[in-house]
């Protein structure tokens, strides 16, 4: 049991790596991806162990949410593009104080 | 009698009001005519309440309402009226209304002309508050309203830098006074649990004789009246205000301010009664003024200057009587002295007016031919004040000669030797400005004129009360004290022990030894005459410049060089540490205050470079926090 | 046995996630993480998750990753090059996911005396029909509201890619 709980903390904090080392906007959005893949594995887990259907359910929710979630990311990182034909996240910086 | 009182003091106060808020846009002769008329009107009220009053009347006070009570010391706002106050505002407003008739003629040429009158109608309101006042308190207020008004009017023509610096002098001074007034009116209430006189002095017996306390009040209650009547050390305020106008100068500097010191006295007389020690000061102070205003006075140039060193000098004369315990004699010279000195301040002012504002002695020369009835009325002055047999000043100051020389033969020889001083300088004065040979320019001859009648009138009430103001108060070998008038009639406003000290004072001296005492005084007055004239009008000796003095008479005309040195030893180290503290506030507090601001700002600065705008910034410093947060948490708990 | 598959998978699932963090490709990552979520799949097998298993394989990999690899191709990254990340930032950031990392080890300190003894483990949880027997009981209004959901998805997509608003 505490194997699942190392890989999944293992693979969420790769994916915060991810986030925070890389600059290409769709393998950002993938590194989200990642992080919500631990969790999901994370409750699975959980919920098998102390034989709770919630936790399952749970997952099925967050993968909706997340399909619902890497559509309308997408949609925007194509809009991105055809706006400044690059998809580094470097270039968005207005937001300056 | 409560209304007749309210409008005495309301009536002053009503004139105020409406000259200042209404007097730029009124025509001239209506508010001089409506500042003159109030304080007539009050006179006149005041006249009628002195004829309800005879000499056993006991004091009335009216209460007008409560004040205040702290501590379990009651504090009522209200007005006693008794002989001694009435006295006091007979003076005020007479003198007062005369002086204001004379203003309109004086001023009339002054851009100011309803400023000064609003300032006139204030200080008769507040002079009338401190003498009717029930208590201490109001004492106070009307001794310190007094004292603004003196600032404003000192320095009435505030363009001038050295009258704005006279004016402030004055109320300086005064303030230091004033200090010691305030706590004596404290350490009053501390010990007695009352500020009214009544109950002060019914209290007056729980202070023992000559102790520590009582010692201690009547001291600084004495101050106060330093500050004020321009006693040693705080009397070199007056002479300089001779800066402002000349009706100001008889009105407050002769008449009215500067006795007020003398009524805080008489009105405490029964703290002061049970201090002989301080009594004993209060002459020796009173002695050594008199003596050194005398001094200063032979030897001045400006006209005014020699009228303001013998308003200090009498003024010590007063105070003589008051360590005497003579506390009618000196009431009754300050009447006299109010009489005359108003006159000499006024027809000085008539001279300058005449003079084209020449106020320098060694310019004047030979004026009796030219304005006669200034001349005529200025020498009925100057006698008065020198001791001319039967007239009031010479009445007067006999009454104080005769106290010293009961209590101690040596003060009268000395006090003698100051009433020789006191006319030589008058006559000095006198023989300068109206004898010998014009000395002006020619401009000036051209101008002069006399006064017109709204000047001139004062000048003759004034001259015929000098005259006959001395019989209310006959000396008391005459008749048994039978004609003593005044000291009956102030009998209810002092207490017994007062009183009987006084009596001793007074009836103390021999028939035969008063006679040769009063013989010895006219024979001064006589001599001195004699030897005055001789020296300006036969000799023709000239007054000089004062820097070509030499001797005694340099001394004399720079003022034993006092004023220079409270220059260098008061005011220039204040000017110093304000200097330093200034430098202070520079070099130090400043960089401080001024650093937190601009640290303020620079941390602002620092915090901006945070919000770059970057978000793979802001998501390191999230998930950063996140850790640390995480740790903290569930590692170091 | 079990042991041993749980090691494999989960190497397998690190592995591959670590190469898709650090790949400079993104069509590579891309497929390294389509590796990933078979390997996660096949943990939830391991669990006897049967429902989440399938599904992860259906949408997860079968939709998601499908679509990740349009967009790549649409944009015609394959070959693209990253600008250079300064040295600062990411050393910042390896030390702060270390921190994450150590925080969260230590979140699950208290837990070592609660775990489940192997033979009390129910393993019909994860079965189809009483997850269904779950979801339509008791969460019926989330179902639906997860489907109104989609369809916002659906209409935000749309209307974001249009190329006249």
């Amino acid at each position: 049991m505490e194997y699942f709980i190392i890989l999944s903390t293992v693979l969420f904090c790769l994916g915060v790596l991810g986030v925070l080392l890389r600059k290409n906007a769709i393998v950002i959005l993938g590194c989200v991806e990642l992080m919500l893949n631990s969790v999901n594995l994370l409750l699975a887990a959980f919920s098998a162990y102390s034989g709770d259907g919630n936790g399952q359910l749970l997952v099925f929710f967050i993968m909706v949410v997340a399909a619902a979630e890497v559509a309308v990311g997408l949609a925007i990182i194509a809009m991105m593009y055809r706006n400044t034909k690059s998809v580094d996240v470097s270039i968005f910086n207005k937001l300056r104080g | 009698m409560e209304n007749l009182v309210y409008a005495i003091i309301l009536l002053p106060l009503a004139g105020f009001i409406i000259n200042g808020l209404f007097g730029k846009n009124l025509p001239k002769m209506f508010v001089g005519s409506l500042a003159t008329l109030v304080v007539f009107a009050s006179f006149v009220i005041t006249t009628s309440l002195f004829f309800s009053f005879n000499n056993d009347s006991a004091p009335v006070v009216i209460k007008a309402f409560e004040w205040f009570r702290v501590n379990g010391i009651q504090v009522n706002f209200g007005f006693q009226v008794d002989q001694l106050s009435l006295m006091m505002v007979m003076i005020i407003t007479g003198i007062g209304s005369l002086i204001h008739l004379y203003s309109i003629g004086y001023m009339s040429h002054d851009k100011g002309f309803y400023k000064f009158f609003t300032y006139l109608n204030l200080f008769i309101f507040s002079m009338l508050l401190l003498v009717l006042g029930s208590n201490y308190l109001i004492l106070f207020i009307g001794w310190e309203g007094v004292g603004l008004c003196s600032y404003l009017l000192i320095g009435f023509w505030y363009t001038n830098e050295e009258y704005g610096k006279a004016a402030r002098k004055a109320f300086i001074m005064n303030r230091i006074g004033d200090l010691g007034l305030l706590i004596g009116i404290f350490a009053i209430a501390a010990h007695v649990n009352a500020i009214d006189y009544l109950s002060v002095a019914q209290n007056a017996s729980s202070f023992e004789l000559d102790g520590t306390p009582i010692i201690f009040i009547t001291a600084c209650l004495f101050i106060g009246a330093t500050g004020k009547s321009a006693q040693v050390p705080l009397y070199t305020w007056l002479p300089d205000a001779m800066a402002g106008p000349t009706p100001v100068s008889a009105l407050i500097h002769a008449a009215t301010m500067v006795t007020a010191g003398i009524y805080l006295v008489v009105r405490s007389n029964f703290l002061f009664v049970l201090a002989p020690t301080v009594q004993d000061g209060i002459l020796l102070i009173g002695f050594l003024t008199a003596a050194l205003a005398g001094f200063y006075a032979l030897r001045q140039n400006d006209i005014k200057k020699v009228l303001a060193y013998s308003t200090v000098s009498q003024l010590g004369f007063m105070f003589i009587a008051l360590g005497l315990g003579a506390y009618s004699t000196a009431m009754f010279h300050v009447m006299t002295h109010a009489f005359f000195k108003a006159l000499l301040f006024l027809g000085a002012g008539s001279v300058i007016h005449a003079m084209s504002n020449e106020q320098d002695m060694r310019f004047m020369g030979g004026l009796k031919k030219y304005i006669p009835i200034t001349h005529i009325t200025f020498l009925i002055g100057t006698l008065a004040i020198s001791g001319f047999p039967l007239l009031s000043g010479m009445i007067s100051k006999d009454e104080i000669l005769v106290a010293a020389f009961a209590k101690n033969p040596i003060y009268w020889v000395m006090l003698f030797i100051l009433a020789a001083i006191t006319a030589t300088y008058m006559f000095r004065l006198y023989y300068l400005t109206f004898h010998g040979e014009f000395r002006g320019t020619e401009d000036q001859k051209h101008h002069l004129h006399e006064s017109p009648t709204n000047m001139t009138l004062p000048l003759i009430v004034l001259a015929v009360l000098s005259v006959v103001g001395g019989f209310i108060n006959l000396p008391h070998f005459i008749g048994h004290g039978h004609y003593a008038k005044l000291m009956d009639w102030l009998k209810p406003a002092l207490t017994e022990e007062s009183f009987k000290q006084m009596e001793n004072t007074l009836s103390g001296v021999p028939f035969n030894t008063e006679m040769i005492l009063l013989g010895a005084t006219v024979l001064m007055f006589f001599t001195v005459w004699f030897f005055v004239r001789n020296t300006y009008v036969k000799k023709q000796k000239r007054a000089l410049p004062e820097e070509s003095y030499t001797g005694w008479e340099k001394l004399s005309a720079k003022k034993l060089f006092v004023d220079e040195i409270y220059n260098a030893m008061i005011i220039r180290p204040f000017e110093e540490a304000g200097k330093a503290a200034l430098m202070f506030e520079k070099v130090i507090l400043d960089p401080i205050v001024n650093f937190i601001g601009l640290g303020a700002a620079d941390s602002g600065r620092a915090a901006k470079r945070l919000q770059n705008g970057n978000v793979e910034n802001y998501v390191l410093i999230m998930s950063l926090a996140v850790g640390i947060v995480l740790i903290v948490n569930f590692l170091l708990k | 046995m079990d042991q041993i598959l749980f090691f494999i998978v989960a190497f397998l699932a690190i592995a591959s996630a670590v190469y898709f963090v650090f790949a400079k490709n993104p069509m590579y990552a891309i497929l390294s993480l389509i590796v990933t979520m078979f390997s996660i799949a096949g943990m939830y097998i391991l669990l006897n998750a049967q429902f989440l298993g399938i599904v992860q394989i259906i949408v997860y990999t079968g939709a998601i990753m499908v679509l990740f690899l349009y967009i790549l191709m649409m944009l015609n990254l394959n070959k693209e090059d990253e600008s250079k990340k300064e040295n600062l930032p990411k050393f910042v950031g390896i030390f702060s996911v270390c921190i994450l990392f150590v925080g969260m080890l230590g979140a699950y300190k208290g837990l070592s005396g609660t775990t489940v003894a192997e033979s009390n483990i129910d393993y019909s949880v994860g079965l189809t029909k009483n997850l269904g027997r779950l979801l339509f009981n008791e969460y019926v209004l989330p179902f639906e509201l997860a489907s109104i959901l989609i369809l916002a998805g659906i209409v935000g997509a749309v209307l974001i890619g249009k190329k006249d608003l």
